[in-house]
């Protein structure tokens, strides 16, 4: 159904052979992927196994030593033009959430619209409060980020991402910092995202997540994939040894 | 059965005026000691200073002399164009005062009035050319006293807080070229007292500069002032933009800013909010050094103060002259100190 509809979608982004080092450590050993136009993808696996530094070298936070990163038809080289092109198209939401403490959660929204893509404020501000709606917290626009719960903060960070109006957002253990009363609203949040057809990638270990929306999950170990399948195969069917014993550590509780 | 609490009164020595002497001036018994230690040592010092101040001090020194103090041998004839710049800084200030109160935040044409106001005052000091009928030339080398004490700091500060914010980030920048020479500039400055860099500046800036340009010496004071300055404002900025977390550099890129917007919008913002206490009191020290000019000839304050002190009317009045120039210097460090503070508490809204 829904997988046979992506199957003929274009791919957005390819990654071919891709290696980073840091210092002597090799992170990332020739990771290889496609994503579909479309697609949630989830990647979960051990810490230390590189997920994080591998969604962060799609939209350049990260560099990558070999290989090709090709996003929506721009590949990522060191030409600069290249890269902002590419990160104004993918928006990316921390586990820290990063916002900026000296803007208000509006000014949050709004900045990069106004100085990147030259709205009008009246535009961007309309925008803005809209996205605030969608993440349920439009009465705190005001406020500083300070001001805020971690829940409320993660969401106006996803509002955030999304006011540049991204082709992809990339997730990055959105849930590991907040208390676990608060990791529902975020969910919720991403749910609705999820369902909207965007295309997504979420490093996380929250499995019901996964099950709810992704159309894919990736396991990723000692810099590389170790198993990906559909959702259900995944969790039925794991191949590897590795995803199993992952899988009962994470699902026994 | 239901436990009902009982709302009392707190104890009589907990409250009022008994009970906050009790608890912060004799809640020991060697405590009480040191109050009352306190009390007579304060009694006596400030009897003295009351006395001298009210009785024997003779102020005629001061209030004779107070238009030397403030503008020193700037003519007398010409002074109304002090009383003017005054006027238009006091002015604009009162505009910016209203303004952020009525508003939360200047306007943006009182930000280009103040820009405006410092070539504008300048002419306005120093006029045009010796025979011109409109504003007649007051060479900079007569300004003195409290005049050309602010001038020398205003100037100063203005001028070395961008100088210094360039050059921290140039010390940060990826390209060793400029990182090296921005480090350079920085420590060899901050390793040399700013009275070699008064009398270098005295000395060389004729010898860099093309021969059509030819400034005076507080031109030149004033030049060796900023570069100092610029200095150690750097080495300040440099503190704030360390405790800048990589996770704001990167949320910043994320969304799409540049580096030069990543800058200006997130970083600098934090940064320099994070330094105001440290930038603030090195503008302090500044203001006071001002004083230093004296060893390059310029009648600054204190030059005035001990050029007073030589009238033959008022022999042997050095108290007089000096407390009366501290009381000056106090009044407006600590104008800045109070306003930096207030500039603290109104831009900390929300800080983490």
């Amino acid at each position: 159904m829904q997988n046979e509809k992506l199957n003929t979608m274009e791919d957005i982004i390819i990654c071919r052979d891709v290696h980073k080092w840091f210092g002597d450590f090799h992170v990332l050993r020739g990771v290889s992927v496609t994503i579909k136009r479309g697609e949630v993808v989830v990647i979960c696996g051990p810490s230390g196994g590189g997920k994080s530094t591998f969604i962060r070298t799609i939209n350049r936070l990260e560099e990558h030593q070999r290989g090709d990163i090709i996003v929506d038809g721009i590949e990522l080289t060191s030409d600069l033009r290249n890269i902002h092109a590419v990160q104004r198209e993918i928006g990316m939401v921390f586990q820290s959430f990063n916002l900026f403490p000296h803007l208000k959660a509006i000014d949050n929204v709004t900045l990069a619209p106004i100085w990147v893509r030259r709205w009008p404020k009246e535009k961007a501000v309309k925008v803005a409060m809209e996205l605030l709606e969608r993440v349920g917290i439009p009465e705190q626009a005001y406020k500083y980020p300070g001001q805020l719960s971690g829940g409320q903060q993660q969401r106006v960070a996803i509002a955030r991402a999304l006011a540049m109006q991204p082709k992809i957002m990339l997730f990055d253990e959105p849930t590991s910092a907040l208390d676990p009363e608060m990791i529902k609203e975020v969910l919720d949040v991403m749910v609705e995202l999820a369902r909207s057809g965007i295309t997504m990638i979420v490093v996380t270990h929250e499995m019901g997540f996964a099950k709810e929306v992704a159309h894919r999950i990736i396991f990723f170990a000692d810099g590389n994939i170790v198993e990906q399948n559909t959702t259900e195969e995944f969790f039925i069917n794991p191949r590897e040894d590795r995803t199993k014993l992952f899988l009962s550590q994470i699902l026994t509780h | 059965m239901t436990v009902q609490s009982e709302v009392l009164r707190p104890p009589r020595t907990e409250v009022g005026l008994l009970g906050w002497l009790k608890k912060n001036l004799f809640s020991t018994w060697y405590n009480a000691l040191l109050t009352i230690f306190s009390v007579a040592f304060i009694y006596v010092v400030l009897r003295g200073i009351i006395t001298w101040v009210v009785r024997d001090a003779r102020w005629a020194v001061v209030t004779v002399n107070f238009r030397v103090f403030m503008i020193g041998r700037y003519p007398g004839k010409e002074a109304w164009r002090v009383l003017v710049s005054l006027g238009i800084v006091v002015f604009l200030a009162m505009l910016t005062w209203v303004f952020r109160r009525a508003e939360g935040k200047p306007r943006r044409w009182l930000v280009i009035g103040w820009l405006l106001s410092f070539p504008l005052i300048g002419i306005l000091l120093r006029g045009f050319s010796r025979e011109s009928p409109f504003l007649p030339l007051v060479s900079e080398n007569l300004w003195s006293g409290v005049l050309l004490t602010l001038v020398l700091a205003i100037v100063g500060i203005v001028a070395s807080f961008p100088l210094g914010v360039v050059l921290a980030l140039g010390r940060r920048s990826k390209l060793p070229v400029v990182k090296v020479l921005c480090t350079v500039y920085i420590e060899t400055i901050r390793g040399v007292p700013l009275i070699s860099v008064l009398f270098m500046s005295q000395l060389m800036l004729p010898l860099f500069l093309p021969p059509e340009i030819r400034l005076g010496t507080v031109m030149r004071a004033l030049t060796g002032m900023t570069l100092f300055s610029a200095a150690y404002t750097a080495e300040n900025v440099r503190g704030g933009l360390a405790a800048i977390p990589i996770g704001q550099y990167e949320a910043a890129r994320a969304v799409g800013l540049n580096e030069a917007l990543v800058m200006a919008l997130i970083v600098l913002p934090q940064a320099l909010r994070a330094v105001i206490p440290a930038i603030v009191g090195q503008f302090i020290s500044l203001f006071k050094d001002t004083t230093l000019v004296a060893i390059v000839g310029l009648l600054d304050l204190l030059g005035i103060a001990k050029a007073v002190t030589g009238q033959k009317e008022f022999i042997g009045l050095h108290k007089e002259v000096y407390a009366f120039a501290a009381v000056i210097f106090f009044i407006f460090c600590y104008t800045m100190s109070y306003a930096s503070r207030r500039l603290e508490t109104a831009l900390g809204v929300g800080e983490r």
